[in-house]
């Protein structure tokens, strides 16, 4: 297993260059452009100068090789010169990932980003996941009771419906007429003491539910299909006829060989909540990761969106990395080598 | 000393609301919370992404005079606004001089100087800067401080209108000690000086949180007594237009929203709660359809949308002015713009005295005549299937726009008024991002026009209409040759018309500029290489608790933020 | 040698007995009618797809037509929860049933303010476009595009992690191929795609078949890969499991193994993302229309009824309570339709 790991760290590494150039081209050939947001009375020729100062007469590769230097070699540089304080070379003059659309560095802009999207998002996957796995195998153990029914019945309610509805929704029910909750996140708040925090839970509350349906939904679908599959197979009954107790069948044996599907999910999401949400996010107006990207999408913003999808990249490659070691701790029979 | 109108205004408002005194000490009314739905991604208006960040940055940059509510100039940072009378500027037209005035300082407490107005200049005319309000500076040829506190302004020909540099939010001063090492290529790296310039406006940068959040807090050494009244401002961004207005109008957590495009009945709804106003204001802008005089067909490949294949039908006046009299503009106002909309028969509407009279058939629909024209031109329904054809070509157009959903209800209200003449309408579209970006590989640009009729809106700079009646000349048509890199949409070519504009750009008596102003804007009516549809207001709305508002379409909506005050 | 030939023999043997005395499908379909849920699925799934293909024989208002005099009309359920204003309510006699009978005189009588009329008994938009016309029209385009792209998502991702999961030697390519997909941002790859392919699908099959097939392209090939990861972790399971080496071991040809031990045990997931899929395919595609990159604005489709009437739900609820209702119903029937062919096909619980 050690030596599939290595391997595939290392089969990464050409795996993730090959990404790069494949989102590089793709990015470069959507249309969309950084002077599409500019009012609209800016005469033409004074688009096509900005576009010449933003770098865009240049040719595809040496673009392409810009980035992948000021990506590589600069953007590291420059996080250990942060960390450790020291100069390295010329720093003064070394380029950075700058945003089109900002003129900042794309790296300070995702982390300043990253507080709210980790709160919101990374939270609704916490509390899906919470509500989930339980939920998921209880539904299966009790397959067609009214706990399983209704179940089905709320969640896939729940998957149906849209977040740019369900948010829209939420947001009159609880923030227009009832008015327990803001329909704003306030991206400048600090947690600093008890009352901070709880105004922090408060206005998280509407986005991580809307969030947090979804994904609930989808998790314990999977989660109660695998278990079905499971709970009728052979070993099952071994288990019960040498006179295990029915909580040790159930979650020693069924609930493990259960999850690879569920693994499988999870380790799909994690990458994802880097992602952001795009629409929750936007309906909440949360401003994290997937608020910059989509608003990279349409300024047409190539080295943030460039820079964005590729680390969201790096992560899917390693998460899936995880998922399938994984894999092998949960069924020992699954070899790689 | 002529006092400013601004502060006549808000005096005059303040003494009617029994709103602060005038003595209130700075910063008593606490924070004010404004919610622009696009995100403003710089502090730099020079390098800015669009209206968004002009309006957030100008409560910290100050130009040397702003526009008004009526689309007048006032004084900001110059004493007066110089004109031939005052002998501001030159006989010759080549000239302008303005006075600064005294004793105003920065944020940083260092003085304002005629050195940091030359500096802007220099800034923007770098040719690597990608500075984007270059138009402004058009033609000028020098900057040169005469004095500590007069700037005099050259420009290469004479300029009946000189009040590009420097007039508006657009242009604002930025302080020469800051920004002396981010001139040209430089520029777009200066990320600290870009998120917090130092100004002479009310407020002060605090915490710059790109396409999210802004805080500002008062600038202590503000030239006017007793102002802000707010200590704080936070912006922010994020979300659609209608999210925005439920936030002030709705769930009152927002003073102020900007940018309202939401289909009327919602807004009036939710005014209904009774937390918030919404308001308009009427600058020149014009909801539109341009008509393309080439031929788009994909058949002609590379010569597609050129002037070698005028288009089949809407070369012809009466067709276009059939489909302009098939329509019932009301209508187009009441269901998608309510009080942000009036109907209009000029692509030049505004200010007032440019305003032409001659082409008010179009503000009522006359279908019979509609159908009329049609029948003279010689298109007929001789197959019964509901469309117009003549020598085999059927009456039937591609029509596109930009994605918004009031702009997709005008398109289907569009489509069925022509229906009623016979004409049938495929329609298209486009995402914003990619209608007006210019990419060049992308066929659904609105410059290069693969259809035959699009819409959005455009307006113009400042108060002077020469640049943008300018557009449709023959040389401005876009083609292969300039990468489409051009103003003219509908391609539309009369000799007549390069004539005149020529004749506009030497000619200084007001009065004059204003007749041929008007006389091009029938040529392009008459011509049908237009058709205007809606004169479009701003559109914003302020909670009941904030007062002292003063919208203006002329300028930055929020001009004014220095007298804004809590109601209580 | 000998040992394959008793095993086709037994496995011959054993179709052959089954064949005589009742088929696998029609024993599939007894068991599947004892499952309630299956069942109340099906008709309900039945329903909407009849109502959509044969409402507009019976209302045959056409869905974009602007009737713009009836704009924001209300939908008749209305006349339930809504009252007449006091001064009203003293002139005259009023009640439930004369709003059903005159809606017009009773939208007089509480001073417009419940609008209803029986020419539009589901309501209008802000422009007058007949609600229930367009939910049967749009209907058509959410089923036919959200089946088709959930089809071919199921398939891509189902062959993909069979046979990625099954032969090592394919894992690493494949694999990489859906780390790839999975970090493409969608939405510059659909501008790519309309981009490249609009023109040249218009021509060939129209503006409405053209923007179909690409809508349904873009879909299915942007969302297989989920599956493509379960599907493939499962199958890495069960390929060591006793009864796949019994059939390796007996000398069964790979594709027999996948088609008949491999495939069946990976089916519930399918079914669960199959069921998933629908949804996210008719969600999807509303997300592609309001970005401007999907069917043309005068071309209904729930998931758009839905996005243009969010804003309206104060003052029009209808025209977000019957496309959501419409969804939802489509995704609750398949989803158990679901449930009930995995029981039926599931030969340890078709016994009992």
């Amino acid at each position: 297993m050690f030596r599939y790991t290595i391997r595939r760290l290392l089969f990464a590494i050409p795996t993730l260059l090959v990404i790069s150039f494949i989102i590089f081209a793709l990015l470069d050939l959507a249309p969309g452009d950084p002077t599409s947001q500019l009012p609209i009375n800016i005469p033409a020729e004074v688009r096509q100068k900005i576009r010449e100062a933003l770098g865009l007469g240049e040719p595809f590769y040496v673009r392409y090789g810009l980035w992948m230097q000021q990506f590589f070699v600069n953007e590291p540089l420059n996080i250990l010169e942060q960390w450790f304080g020291v100069t390295i070379g010329d720093s003064e003059n070394r380029l950075r990932v700058l945003s089109w659309s900002t003129r900042s560095p794309v790296v300070d802009l995702i982390v300043e980003r990253m507080p709210q999207t980790l709160w919101v998002v990374g939270m609704a996957y916490v509390v899906g996941i919470a509500i989930a796995l339980p939920v998921g195998v209880i539904s299966a153990y009790r397959q067609y009771s009214i706990f399983d029914q209704a179940g089905t019945f709320i969640t896939m309610i729940g998957f149906s419906i849209p977040p740019f509805f369900s948010g829209v929704l939420v947001i009159v029910i609880f923030s227009v007429n009832l008015g327990w909750f803001p329909s704003i996140y306030d991206t400048t708040h600090v947690v600093t003491d008890w009352d901070s925090f709880l105004k922090q839970i408060n206005q998280m509350i509407l986005p991580v539910m809307v969030l947090a349906l979804q994904i609930t939904a989808q998790l314990t679908r999977f989660m109660r299909a695998s278990m079905l599959d499971n709970l009728n197979q052979d070993y099952v009954r071994t288990a019960r006829a040498k006179g295990m107790s029915e909580q040790a069948v159930v979650l020693l044996h069924v609930l493990r060989n259960s999850m690879i599907p569920v693994i499988t999910v999870i380790a799909l999401a994690v990458p994802s909540i880097f992602g952001g949400a795009i629409i929750t996010e936007q309906i909440f107006k949360v401003n994290g990761i997937g608020a910059l990207l989509i608003g990279g999408i349409e300024a047409g913003d190539l080295p943030l969106v460039q820079t964005l999808t590729f680390i969201f990249a790096v992560l899917i490659v390693l998460f899936n990395l995880v998922a399938d070691i994984l894999y092998g701790i949960l069924d020992p029979r699954i070899r790689y080598d | 000393m002529k006092l400013s109108r601004k502060y006549l205004l808000a005096a005059a408002a303040g003494a009617l609301l029994a709103s602060p005194a005038l003595a209130a000490e700075r910063g008593a009314d606490g924070q004010v919370n404004i919610l622009y739905w696009q995100a403003p991604s710089t502090q730099n208006p020079y390098l800015s992404g669009g209206t968004k960040d002009i309006e957030s940055s100008s409560l910290v940059l100050e130009p040397l005079a702003n526009y008004d509510p009526a689309g007048e100039m006032l004084p900001t940072l110059a004493v007066e606004i110089p004109t031939l009378d005052n002998g501001g500027v030159s006989e010759d037209l080549t000239s302008i001089t303005w006075k600064l005035k005294q004793g105003v300082v920065w944020s940083d407490g260092t003085p304002f100087t005629a050195a940091d107005v030359v500096f802007s200049a220099e800034y923007c005319l770098h040719p690597e800067g990608g500075c984007n309000a270059t138009p402004k500076f058009a033609d000028v040829t020098s900057v040169e401080a005469i004095d500590d506190h007069t700037v005099k302004i050259t420009f290469g020909v004479a300029k009946p209108f000189p009040y590009g540099p420097f007039v508006g939010n657009d242009s604002p001063i930025i302080q020469k000690a800051q920004f002396e090492s981010c001139i040209g290529a430089k520029a777009p790296e200066c990320t600290t000086e870009n998120f917090g310039p130092i100004g002479t406006g009310p407020f002060m940068v605090k915490d710059f949180k790109a396409n999210d959040t802004i805080q500002y807090v008062m600038n202590e050494t503000y030239r006017e007594e007793g102002k802000p009244h707010f200590s704080s401002v936070l912006f922010k961004g994020g979300g659609d237009a209608a999210a925005a207005a439920r936030s002030v109008l709705e769930t009152g957590e927002f003073d102020y929203a900007w940018n309202l495009q939401v289909e009327p009945e919602i807004l009036s709804q939710m005014e209904s709660a009774g937390k918030g106003k919404v308001i308009a204001a009427f600058g020149p802008s014009v909801e539109r359809l341009m008509i393309n005089k080439t031929n788009p067909d994909p058949a002609l490949g590379d010569e597609r949308g050129t002037v070698k294949h005028p288009h089949p039908f809407l070369t012809d006046a009466k067709v276009v002015r059939a489909l302009s009299l098939a329509i019932e503009r009301e209508i187009l106002v009441e269901a998608g713009y309510g009080a942000a909309g009036k109907v209009t028969c000029n692509v030049l509407p505004a200010p007032n005295a440019y305003a032409s009279t001659n082409n008010d058939w179009c503000k009522t629909q006359d279908v019979e005549q509609a159908k009329a024209l049609l029948d003279e031109a010689g298109w007929n329904d001789t197959d019964g299937d509901g469309v117009r054809e003549k020598d085999g070509v059927k009456l039937s157009v591609i029509y596109q726009t930009s994605t918004n959903s009031v702009r997709q209800g005008t398109q289907a209200l569009i489509k069925q008024m022509w229906a009623e003449i016979g004409v049938e309408t495929e329609l298209k579209n486009i995402s914003a991002s990619v209608f007006f970006g210019g990419d060049q590989s992308s066929p659904d640009t609105f410059q290069k026009f693969f259809a035959d009729i699009e819409m959005y809106t455009n307006n113009f700079n400042g108060t002077d209409p020469e640049a943008y009646m300018g557009s449709w000349t023959c040389k401005q048509i876009p083609s292969p040759e300039n990468q489409w890199v051009a103003n003219n949409m509908p391609r539309y070519c009369n000799a007549e018309y390069d004539a005149l504009v020529a004749k506009y750009a030497i000619t200084a008596e007001p009065a004059e500029r204003q007749a041929i102003a008007k006389k091009l804007n029938d040529m392009l009516m008459e011509d049908g290489a237009i058709v205007p549809l809606i004169h479009r207001g701003r559109v914003a709305a302020h909670s009941n608790a904030l007062g002292g508002v003063d919208m203006t379409a002329w300028d930055s909506e929020i001009h004014n933020i220095e007298n804004w005050y809590r109601v209580k | 040698m000998t040992e394959q030939v008793t095993a086709r023999a037994v496995a011959g043997g054993e179709a052959a007995e089954m064949g005589a005395h009742r088929s696998l499908w029609r024993d599939v379909w007894l068991q599947y009618r004892t499952h309630t849920g299956a069942v109340v699925g099906t008709f309900v799934f039945l329903f909407i797809v009849l109502g959509v293909i044969i409402g507009p024989f019976f209302h045959t208002t056409d869905p974009t037509y602007i009737d713009y005099r009836a704009k924001n009309t209300l939908h008749m359920f209305s006349c339930f929860y809504f009252s007449v204003p006091e001064a009203v309510e003293n002139a005259g006699a009023w009640t439930t049933w004369s709003c059903f009978t005159d809606p017009a005189g009773f939208a007089e009588l509480t001073a417009k303010r419940v609008k209803v009329s029986w020419t539009h008994p589901l309501g209008t938009d802000n422009y007058g476009r007949d609600t229930l016309a367009q939910l049967m029209a749009g209907g058509r385009v959410s089923l036919a595009v959200g089946v088709t792209a959930m089809a071919l998502s199921i398939v891509l991702g189902a062959l993909i992690g069979v046979l990625s999961g099954f032969f090592r030697w394919l894992d690493g390519p494949l694999m990489r191929l859906t780390d790839l997909f999975l970090a493409l941002p969608i939405l510059p790859l659909l501008l790519v795609m309309i981009m490249l392919f609009r023109e040249t699908l218009r021509a060939a099959f129209g503006p409405e078949e053209g923007i179909f097939i690409l809508v349904v392209s873009a879909i299915g090939i942007t969302s297989w890969m989920q599956t493509a990861r379960i599907v493939r972790g499962d199958v890495l399971s069960i390929k060591e499991r006793e009864f796949v080496l019994a059939a390796r071991s007996i000398g069964t040809r790979q594709h027999r193994i996948i088609g008949r031990h491999i495939f069946p045990n990976v089916l519930s997931p399918v079914m669960v993302s199959a069921t998933l899929g629908l949804a996210s395919a008719i969600i999807t595609e509303s997300a592609l229309s309001f970005l401007g990159l999907g069917f043309p604005s005068d071309f209904p489709t729930w998931g758009r009824l839905l996005i243009d009437g969010r804003d309206f739900m104060d003052i029009t609820p209808s025209r977000v309570i019957w496309p959501g209702l419409a969804i939802s119903l489509t995704v609750l029937s398949v989803n158990y339709m679901g449930d009930g062919l995995r029981d039926a096909l599931d030969p340890r619980i078709r016994g009992r």
